[in-house]
């Protein structure tokens, strides 16, 4: 044991190490190192309250379907209600127009044998008494049997 | 080792165990070569006598040298490692670094009652410095020594490349712990506080003077048993390589004695491996646990 200077060597190395050590070493490994310890205990945090979320989002997409489904469910209903009206109502449209039209042709064809009649009877007349003139062979005097005339157009 | 004379294994284990110094040696003073100075002069010792006789003032280039270099080392690598370090996912180096720090961080924060921003680096340095210093231990006894006497083309070249086989380096970092543990006792307790301390425990006002010489020897026990016992252990594990490697390698025939001492010096490097470790962590515990001591009142 031979004790000399680098004993006084070494302590002042020592000092300027630890020196070192404290400022450009020790604070920013374990500055970052908390960091990371932070970061981590956030992310687990975070991973947990997703996973609530997600189990939240979950129940609440599954209650809006069922709600969906049932108001489909309804309105499909009452398209049908509705359908069935309309083509009640279809119906009854269609029957009350097949009987105007029938009404309107049955009194247009009564318009029409009325007109024909009236035709006739004008003219009955004047074949009457062409028919007559035939007949007799002589001219008649349409307006001394006028009357006559009228009577048989009267009975058209 | 030692060229020209008969190597015996007496002289390698005592040349093994002799420093390279760097000291002066005064005017007049007869060199281990017969050589008389002509004046005084800044050399490197040839022997272990002229070693002794530079006095105080004196280097061991060989373990300082290592003991700098190793420091630097861990600065570097602990410095890139802190500077790069963001706090996402670390990975390997970087990994293994932080792993380290937080053990060590750990430890502090068990032990130390008080918050001191500068224990951390203190017990961080103080662990890894010992242990790289100690790994010197595991190279091989002769390599280096060899290729600094291949290098410097000086065949008789004294050079100890563990430097916790030298205790002034164990000693000045145990010196180091204890003027902390000063500073820090006086710093929390004052210096009344203190001097309190050491004159009126354990057996109160009446045995002051007992008091002073037990709790005395009791603080001043803590830097020399912290020192002697890395340099103790190192020590002995050196020299048990060198006895290997000297006994084994004399008494029996070339091959046998390279093959069985290889074998020898491999088991005790991975018993070793143990030591390196446990006396560096031993070091960094106690150093907490004295300064733990000093920041608290008892």
């Amino acid at each position: 044991m031979n004790f000399n200077a680098t004993l006084l060597g070494q302590l002042v190395t020592f000092a300027i190490f630890v020196w070192f050590t404290h400022k450009y070493v020790w604070p920013m490994l374990l500055s970052q190192m908390e960091e990371r310890e932070t970061r981590i205990a956030d992310g687990l945090a975070a991973a947990e309250q997703g996973q609530k979320d997600f189990a939240e989002a979950q129940e609440k997409s599954a209650a809006e379907i069922n709600k969906g489904k049932e108001q489909a469910a309804n309105i499909i209903s009452q398209a049908q209600k509705r359908h069935d009206e309309i083509v009640e109502e279809a119906k009854g449209d269609a029957k009350a127009e097949a009987d105007r039209i029938k009404e309107s042709a049955l009194s247009e064809i009564e318009q029409e044998k009325e007109k024909a009649r009236q035709e006739l009877r004008s003219q009955v007349a004047a074949l009457a008494v062409s028919g007559a003139e035939q007949i007799l062979m002589r001219e008649v005097d349409q307006n001394a049997h006028n009357e006559v005339l009228a009577k048989i157009s009267q009975q058209l | 080792m030692a060229s020209g004379t008969e190597l015996t294994s007496n002289s390698y284990l005592q040349h093994h165990l002799q420093n390279l110094v760097l000291g002066k040696l005064p005017e007049g003073y007869e060199r281990a070569d017969g050589h008389a100075l002509e004046q005084a002069t800044w050399t490197l010792a040839h022997s272990p006598k002229e070693a002794v006789d530079m006095g105080f003032w004196s280097f061991n280039v060989d373990t300082l040298g290592w003991s700098i270099f190793l420091g630097m080392v861990f600065c570097f690598f602990f410095h890139r490692v802190a500077k790069k370090s963001h706090s996402g996912a670390p990975s390997g180096f970087s990994n293994l670094i932080e792993m380290i720090v937080e053990f060590v961080n750990k430890n502090v924060n068990d032990i130390m009652s008080v918050k001191n921003p500068l224990i951390g680096p203190l017990a961080l340095t103080i662990f890894i410095w010992v242990t790289l210093m100690n790994t010197m231990d595991i190279v091989p006894v002769d390599l280096l020594p060899l290729i600094a006497q291949f290098v410097t083309g000086d065949s008789h070249l004294y050079f100890k490349v563990v430097p916790t086989t030298d205790p002034n380096i164990t000693f000045g970092m145990s010196i180091g712990v204890f003027i902390l543990i000063v500073y820090y006792s006086i710093k929390m307790k004052g210096v009344g506080g203190f001097v309190g301390e050491l004159a009126f425990q354990p057996f109160g006002k009446y045995m002051i003077p007992f008091n002073l010489l037990l709790e005395g020897i009791g603080l001043l026990a803590k830097p020399v048993s912290l020192a002697l016992r890395l340099f103790g252990n190192l020590y002995a594990g050196e020299l048990i390589f060198l006895l290997i490697a000297t006994l084994l390698g004399a008494a029996l025939p070339l091959f046998i004695g390279t093959f069985l001492g290889g074998a020898l010096q491999f088991v005790w490097a991975v018993f070793h491996i143990l030591i390196v470790l446990l006396q560096a962590f031993v070091f960094m515990m106690l150093t907490i646990v004295y300064l733990a001591m000093a920041h608290e009142h008892h």
